[in-house]
């Protein structure tokens, strides 16, 4: 059971976990290049899952108004605004940006009454607030006297003043979810056995053992498992563990209108998935990269993996996301060693002569 | 490639202040004020180009990332400040556990009762904590369905039980002159002291693991600068218990008996400044966050009083007022240094910079030693 890789490296989970003729691993897919933002995974997954309401937030950020992964979003779509052409080529024109805030959708102002008028998510820690919302608060100018663009319609009928060209615009949207790494970081930190690895390869969290000690929550190298505030376990996707036992398929990629979301074997998704960034970088979009596809990486492969038309962190994902764990041995004896140099210390300071 | 990168940023981080804790801290106000750019349409800016930034506190130079509107990537733990409370209760725990074991084998009888019972008390404390902290405290028995060596939180549940069941033995023994000499309890009074002694030195070999473990607990997670300290962590942590098992001596031992007590301060104090200041030191941008705010000023505060504790532990050795008062200061100094490291790490999970640039350095650091420029194509992880 217990390998070398058992904590680091390329591994197939399920086996390794003690499940004997495991079914083939099975995963997510997300081809971003593909969403359309439409959120149905996200509905989809409350209904199945029977989740909580995490508010009724406007948070300023685009059209995201779930703000993250929390114990009450097992799905979340991202929105990204971005004042380029979605070919992956250069842009040649100004474009309608021209003169116009061209940086993060949230304005001064958006973020700080976001920061300040946020319901409560009613999870832990769920979503905080932009660390940056205060900064951005003594950044705000004092009302100008010129009128400012308000994204409103022209006064006079569309077409007849061309004062810019179309825009120069691509709008990233991501349904980001929990990745059931490889090497899940949370399952190994589990003080009761709550999480278990599924015969799937998948990660889910028994919520009859799970007793709230939070310590999956700070060891996710991902943000994603939460903890459910007037329930106080933790809480995350499961990959519909009660739909794919039976061959369904989980309830986003169920509901994804445009295959943006697409659920399969691991194996065949990773083929898929090289054939798709393949074809992108051959019809010019050059930005496209998978992130979680490879089994060498921090976390060994995600088994929910994504194809990004930006670098990770702009979705909110870490750039190099590495399983805690893997330094767990070394931690253990560094500590032994500082047990070791403790105890010497007392022996040495009774050390002399008796009163 | 890079000027487009640059316009096509989502957002912009001269508007992000530094490591301040949590937003609407002190600091944060007072960072910000000096460095934001103005104007969000200003492009292709760069960090500390606003010329606001020179004189602040920054420790390494300002670097460029791009985030999720400025989210968290990672998740702070959840944990209040009963597990900050409890990494002091359990050392001071241990502390003064391998006091009263030094004591007793040294036959200085007023350490020996201080130690236990001050473990016993440290104890309570502890276990108090660590259910009270747990979001479904009727559950805290299922700790102990499993004992799993990739959990420090499991494995540290053992050695708190172990040591638990060793160190109240221990401790209830003090109690056993004030039996009566007959009867049922007449037997209890002559079992007590040898289970008790048994107990002592039971909970004297655990004791280390219980003032060490904790770092592996902290250090064991996606917290950037928890993770970033682990090789140092359990010094800091180990010479904290050190120096508050000390202070208990201190506190409670005529100055006859307090040698030993004062040579553990000295150790101790030692162990955790070396540990502290490493880790304060030597992690790049992830220091950072240990130096700023509140974790900065309760570091700071607990280097200040450790360093008066240890001073009134050495120089005041004939007068019991002084050797109180410098266990006093050190017992303090634990505290704060436990409640600066927990913070400290509380505030670099909470800002994505802490996340996303010591990966992004490690991402072309591996491209170089591959010996290509890091391009967009192989710095996410799917190379």
């Amino acid at each position: 059971m217990a390998g070398p890789n058992s904590l680091y490296g390329p591994l197939d989970p399920a086996p390794d976990a003690g499940h004997v003729d495991a079914p083939p691993r099975m995963g997510f897919f997300t081809d971003t290049s593909v969403c359309i933002g439409c959120k149905a995974c996200e509905v989809a997954c409350k209904e199945w899952n029977l989740i909580p309401d995490d508010g009724f937030n406007l948070l300023g950020q685009s059209y995201d108004n779930t703000g993250g992964l929390t114990a009450n979003s097992w799905r979340h779509v991202a929105f990204i605004e971005q004042p380029v052409a979605n070919r992956g080529g250069a842009t040649d024109s100004p474009g309608a940006f021209a003169g116009l805030p061209v940086g993060p959708s949230v304005s001064a102002h958006t973020a700080v009454v976001a920061a300040g008028s946020g319901q409560d998510m009613g999870t832990d820690p769920g979503i905080p607030p932009a660390v940056d919302a205060l900064a951005a608060a003594a950044t705000i100018a004092p009302p100008r006297a010129e009128p400012q663009f308000l994204g409103m319609p022209m006064a006079d009928l569309p077409g007849r003043t061309m004062d810019a060209p179309r825009s120069d615009f691509r709008w990233l949207m991501m349904s980001n979810v929990c990745k059931h790494c490889t090497h899940a970081a949370c399952l190994d930190v589990c003080p009761t056995g709550a999480l278990f690895r599924t015969e799937f390869g998948t990660v889910v969290v028994q919520e009859d053992i799970c007793n709230g000690c939070g310590y999956c929550i700070p060891a996710c190298p991902y943000g994603v498992i939460d903890q459910r505030q007037d329930d106080g376990r933790a809480w995350k996707c499961t990959m519909c563990y009660d739909r794919i036992g039976d061959g369904l398929t989980p309830a986003c990629a169920k509901a994804c209108p445009t295959e943006s979301i697409q659920y399969g074997e691991l194996d065949e998704l990773r083929a898929r998935a090289q054939h798709r960034v393949e074809k992108l970088h051959e019809q010019g979009v050059d930005s496209a990269r998978l992130y979680g596809n490879s089994p060498d990486d921090g976390v060994g492969g995600d088994g929910a993996f994504f194809l990004l038309l930006d670098e990770p962190e702009v979705y909110g994902l870490p750039p190099d996301p590495i399983v805690t764990t893997r330094d767990l041995p070394d931690m253990y004896k560094r500590a032994a060693v500082a047990a070791l140099a403790m105890a010497a210390t007392v022996v040495v300071s009774f050390l002399g002569r008796r009163p | 490639m890079r000027p487009r990168e640059e316009a096509e940023r989502p957002r912009d981080e001269s508007l992000s202040p530094p490591p301040a804790g949590r937003p609407g801290s002190g600091l944060a106000r007072d960072e910000a004020a000096g460095g934001p750019v103005r104007d969000p349409a200003v492009k292709g800016r760069r960090r500390g180009g606003g010329g606001g930034r020179g004189g602040d506190r920054s420790m390494v130079p300002p670097a460029e990332f791009r985030s999720y509107y400025g989210r968290p990537i990672v998740k702070a733990a959840v944990w209040h400040h009963d597990v900050a409370a409890y990494l002091f209760t359990g050392g001071l725990a241990a502390g003064s556990a391998l006091l009263a074991a030094g004591g007793d084998a040294s036959g200085r009888p007023a350490l020996r009762r201080a130690g236990r019972v001050g473990a016993l008390g440290a104890l309570v404390a502890s276990t108090y904590f660590l259910v009270h902290d747990l979001g479904r405290p009727e559950r805290f028995l299922h700790m102990l369905r499993v004992a799993k060596p990739t959990s420090p939180m499991s494995m540290g549940t053992w050695i708190l039980s172990a040591f638990g069941a060793a160190a109240g033995a221990a401790a209830v023994a003090e109690a056993a002159p004030l039996l009566p000499e007959r009867g049922v309890l007449g037997v209890a009074r002559k079992l007590l002291p040898p289970a008790g002694t048994a107990g002592q030195y039971g909970a004297a070999l655990v004791a280390p693991a219980l003032a060490t473990y904790t770092a592996v607990l902290l250090a064991d997670t996606a917290t950037p600068s928890w993770h970033a300290a682990y090789p140092e962590l359990p010094y800091v942590f180990a010479g904290s218990a050190l120096a508050s098992g000390a202070g208990v001596g201190l506190l409670a031992a005529p100055v006859a008996q307090a040698g030993p007590a004062r040579r553990m301060a000295v150790f101790g104090a030692a162990m955790e400044l070396y540990g502290a200041h490493r880790v304060e030191t030597t992690k790049g941008i992830l220091s950072e966050p240990y130096a700023l705010g509140r974790p900065g000023r309760l570091l700071r505060t607990g280097r200040a009083l450790t360093a008066l504790g240890v001073a009134g532990a050495v120089l005041g050795r004939r007068s019991r007022v002084v050797s109180a008062l410098s266990g006093l200061s050190l017992l303090t100094a634990s505290l704060a240094t436990r409640f600066g490291i927990f913070e400290g790490g509380l505030a670099s999970a909470r800002d994505p910079k802490y996340t996303v640039l010591p990966q992004r350095e490690r991402l072309a650091r591996r491209a170089a030693e591959n010996g290509g420029a890091p391009d967009a194509k192989t710095q996410g992880p799917a190379q």
